[in-house]
């Protein structure tokens, strides 16, 4: 078993920040299209934090021209160039679900004061 | 083509990502190193084939025989003997009694066989071992998970073959052209796209894959 454990910790990266559910967050993706890569960026509510270790993933929310859209990265994926914290948000529960049913003024987050 | 295996352990499963970011599920096997006990050729044993040996047990518990045929290649006894076989002119049959074969023999991005031990399943029914329907279970039904129809009842027997309920699992199986993802010389590793037969811990024989 430890030498699984080692195979998946030799992949994980610690250069990206923490963040939190709950955190408005810029996740800038590798997209390739064609023969060349370029970067596209995705910024919006985390909406969840799910599994843990080399499978953990997260679910970023924006709502785009009046759409609600949802992406879900692996936190550990080399697609993902950078991960930036735009703002702290302060919540009480690990899923935002909630989120989906609110628009506008009603799917605010407070802010997180910074220790 | 040529005939190459090697004898490893399964430890387990778990995904990498590749190059292209992609998440691959892999089983690791802790594959050799290997020790070629015995080799038989044409000559002798009218069939080309070298014997590996594979990990360790306690001295004490081979018996003499095995003792002494270990002794005879004057190698250190090891838990499993198998053998690959091969045809003359090919890689394997410059190996000699006592050599080592290590993970190097397989590189990424080639495709294996693996063999090994399935499972046991226990006593299970026709629809779980051989993938049967089951009848409805409300509406008055009282045939639920039994097997169907024997045959025609005028050879007044049952057929050999019938698909009935009884031992499943525990085989000998083989999954072909499984993609070889990394190869881990160091620590004697090989990671295989995709499942492995057998449980963790189990003995499974890597080769090249036949239909490759």
């Amino acid at each position: 078993m430890d030498v699984i454990r080692a195979i998946e910790q030799e992949q994980m990266r610690s250069d990206l920040p923490d963040f939190r559910v709950g955190d408005t967050v810029r996740v800038h993706v590798k997209v390739v299209e064609g023969s060349n890569e370029r970067i596209q960026v995705f910024e919006g509510i985390v909406l969840r934090r799910m599994g843990s270790g080399l499978r953990e993933y997260f679910t970023v929310r924006k709502v785009s021209q009046g759409v609600g859209v949802e992406r879900t990265f692996p936190v550990h994926s080399p697609r993902i160039a950078a991960v930036e914290v735009v703002r702290q948000g302060r919540v009480r529960r690990a899923r935002l679900y909630y989120l989906r049913e609110r628009h506008g003024k009603a799917a605010r987050i407070k802010e997180r004061r910074r220790s | 083509m040529m005939a190459k295996g090697i004898l490893g352990k399964k430890l387990g499963m778990t995904q990498i990502f590749n190059a292209d970011g992609f998440l691959i599920p892999v089983t690791v096997i802790e594959a050799g190193p290997c020790t070629v006990v015995q080799k038989k050729t044409e000559d002798t044993d009218s069939y080309n084939a070298v014997q590996l040996g594979f990990g360790d047990k306690r001295e004490r518990l081979f018996t003499k025989p095995l003792k002494g045929h270990f002794a005879k290649a004057n190698v250190k006894p090891k838990r499993y003997l198998k053998e690959i076989r091969f045809e003359p002119n090919e890689d394997f049959a410059k190996l000699n009694v006592g050599d080592e074969v290590r993970v190097d023999i397989f590189s990424e991005g080639e495709k294996v066989d693996v063999t090994g031990k399935s499972k046991g399943k226990g006593f299970q029914g026709s629809i779980k071992r051989h993938g049967q329907g089951r009848g409805p279970m409300s509406h008055g039904s009282k045939y639920h998970r039994r097997v169907g129809s024997l045959g025609s009842i005028d050879p007044a027997r049952v057929f050999k073959g019938r698909k009935l309920p009884g031992r499943m699992g525990g085989d000998r199986r083989t999954i072909q052209n499984l993609e070889v993802v990394k190869v881990d010389v160091d620590r004697n590793l090989l990671l295989v796209k995709g499942a492995v037969p057998g449980p963790k811990g189990s003995l499974v024989i890597v080769r090249n894959a036949v239909k490759g």
